[in-house]
């Protein structure tokens, strides 16, 4: 009972540390400019898939990764640049139309450029499980969690500690202001977009030794992450960390001791019963979200 | 009479009806008359979604779950419990109602993108169910649905479904149209300028919210029900996330606040992967692709911005 409950405890952070990754980065585009990005899951399909393709070009897996992650900031750029910019006066209804139209395009893209088959990537460290108090983790639980852990960490000190971060911050509270003060907002936008493709595609990496990757991988992935943003709240970064691990833990209890079949249920039917009850998250409070 | 004839109301519906009508004679073969009652069908559903969207500002991208109780109800009602085709959708329609009224109240209450969550999981919850029911729901193959019959009479061919697709949808426009120009759609219109305001003015903003809602979720039921009986078959993709979104995105395409709008932007997004489908593997590509690029322009819609342009044209 102890070690499966360990068991079920472990894989739950796992898969909730990638979903904190994604939540993450719909959480930095929010704060910059109150968009969701509902494109958030093609970045970490995007990761995944450009990975395998370097891999299959021969390289080897550090270079493949490196490159994988510059492709989908690229894209993350081009989104904001060409899309997101034009329409910065639109209603939300119009964005999210906007960011869905892109995530289609993305996923139209990867599967005319590269292929729709499944593409497992190798683990990073062997395949040689670890027992942690009679639970048996795999090396890659490790990596993504010890990953999530770190860029955690280095968001916390862009946020606080640096300037571009005390910018972003500025222009999420009031951008006019911020503007007067030099800050070039353009500039700021840029970056969330920038920061939130690569979050995505770290996530989509670090996870594809698990669970394998595939043009379609984005949709699930990234409606997680929505959960986990929305779950934890959206008013500071620790909302959609803290949102993910739990959403991550309480879907493996439910697919372990309820019933597997439904375990992509669990987490909407959390997220559906949090907003019903506590409409501002976890975490949430203060003011209420905006319209339509 | 002249007033009434070219008032806009009802001479847009008079057009409507007039090119509807015309339609089946100038389609060359029954591939293009299949596409137009798909679309037709699709425009019932999106004119009811308007009403929520366009009118009372609120999102749903869920709207596909209650599509997919409507069609699952029929399906397996009239399928293995042999109901008549009618009761079969009257309980479809009555449990998507029900349901929609239900949880209306909470979450309506929320804003935003917290709404665009909540409909979300209902939506996504209701096609996780039908993925995992095999026994009742044949699970991610679908299952095949009976041809619609009623009272020893049964619906064939595309022609019979292409009026009947079309009296539905004239029955829908014909109902909004004349709902939006009522109270309800003046205190609809009123949560959408400013809610705050609207209640200040004694209008029971909540109420308003779970009527659109619940009238949009039982269109999209009954919608549901007979596309399911038009087509054929069902799968857990017809309640899905992206069908969702579609709904949504033909909407917001055509034209928020606007009845014929949605009817355009049904007709435009149901044709259109139709046209795409020769670019075969570059279909999702080009179809992402105009998305974007009509809302970057067009960002209110094609039929209000069309409409926007055309009067600036005959001002002097």
């Amino acid at each position: 009972m102890g070690v499966e409950f360990l068991q079920f405890l472990l894989s739950g952070l796992t898969v909730g540390a990638t979903y904190a990754l994604v939540g993450l980065g719909f959480w930095i585009i929010h704060t910059a400019c109150g968009v969701i990005n509902f494109a958030q899951g093609e970045f970490v399909m995007l990761g995944g898939m450009a990975t395998a393709a370097f891999l299959g070009l021969g390289m080897p897996l550090p270079v493949a990764i490196m490159l994988a992650l510059a492709v989908a900031v690229v894209a993350g750029l081009l989104l904001e640049r060409l899309a997101v910019e034009p329409t910065r006066n639109g209603s939300v209804v119009t964005l999210i139309i906007i960011t869905i139209g892109a995530s289609i395009f993305f996923r139209g893209l990867v599967q005319v450029v590269l292929d729709k088959d499944f593409h497992p990537l190798p683990a990073f460290s062997g395949e040689e499980p670890i027992l942690i108090g009679g639970a048996a983790v795999m090396p890659q639980s490790l990596w993504v969690v010890g990953a999530t852990a770190a860029v955690v960490l280095g968001l916390w000190l862009f946020f606080e500690h640096s300037l571009h971060g005390k910018a972003v911050r500025a222009a999420a509270a009031n951008l006019l202001a911020a503007r007067l003060c030099g800050i070039r907002v353009r500039f700021v936008l840029l970056l969330s977009f920038g920061m939130s493709a690569l979050l995505g595609a770290i996530a989509g990496v670090l996870i594809a030794p698990i669970s394998a990757t595939y043009y379609e991988v984005g949709i699930m992935l990234g409606l997680k992450g929505f959960c986990a943003a929305m779950l934890g709240g959206l008013r500071s970064g620790w909302g959609p960390v803290v949102g993910g691990l739990v959403l991550g833990v309480v879907e493996a209890m439910g697919a372990g001791y309820l019933a597997s079949a439904y375990k992509d249920a669990v987490a909407f039917v959390i997220i559906l019963l949090v907003l019903m009850f506590m409409p501002r998250g976890l975490l949430g409070r203060g003011a209420r979200s905006e319209r339509v | 009479m002249r007033r009434w004839l070219f008032a806009p109301r009802t001479g847009g519906f008079l057009v409507f009806l007039v090119l509807a009508v015309a339609l089946p004679f100038v389609l060359p073969n029954a591939f293009f008359l299949d596409v137009a009652i798909l679309a037709l069908f699709n425009a019932s559903i999106c004119v009811g979604l308007n009403l929520l969207i366009g009118y009372a500002g609120q999102i749903s991208l869920g709207h596909a779950g209650f599509l997919g109780i409507g069609a699952y109800a029929s399906a397996i009602l009239t399928g293995t419990f042999g109901w008549p085709a009618p009761l079969a959708l009257a309980a479809g329609a009555a449990a998507s109602g029900l349901l929609a009224f239900a949880v209306a109240r909470p979450i309506l209450r929320l804003r935003g993108h917290y709404l665009a969550m909540a409909t979300l999981g209902l939506g996504v919850i209701v096609s996780i169910v039908a993925n995992t029911e095999r026994e009742l729901t044949g699970g991610p193959d679908g299952m095949a649905v009976e041809p619609l019959s009623f009272a020893g009479f049964v619906v064939e061919g595309e022609a019979a479904w292409y009026w009947l697709a079309l009296v539905l949808l004239a029955a829908t426009v014909w109902l909004t149209i004349n709902l939006v120009d009522s109270p309800l759609g003046r205190g609809l219109r009123a949560v959408h300028g400013s809610e705050v305001a609207a209640r200040a003015c004694g209008v029971d903003t909540d109420r308003y919210k779970v009527i659109a809602f619940t009238v949009s979720a039982v269109y999209a039921s009954v919608v549901g029900s007979l596309g399911a009986h038009y087509v054929g078959f069902i799968t857990p993709a017809d309640a899905g996330f992206m069908r969702s979104v579609e709904y949504v995105t033909m909407v917001v395409l055509g034209g928020m606040a606007s009845t014929f709008g949605a009817v355009v932007g049904a007709v435009i997004l149901t044709a259109l992967p139709q046209l795409l489908s020769s670019f075969q593997d570059y279909e999702h590509l080009v179809f992402g692709l105009i998305l974007m690029l009509t809302m970057i322009f067009l960002p209110r819609g094609v039929v209000p911005s069309c409409a926007a342009l055309f009067r600036r044209r005959r001002a002097p």
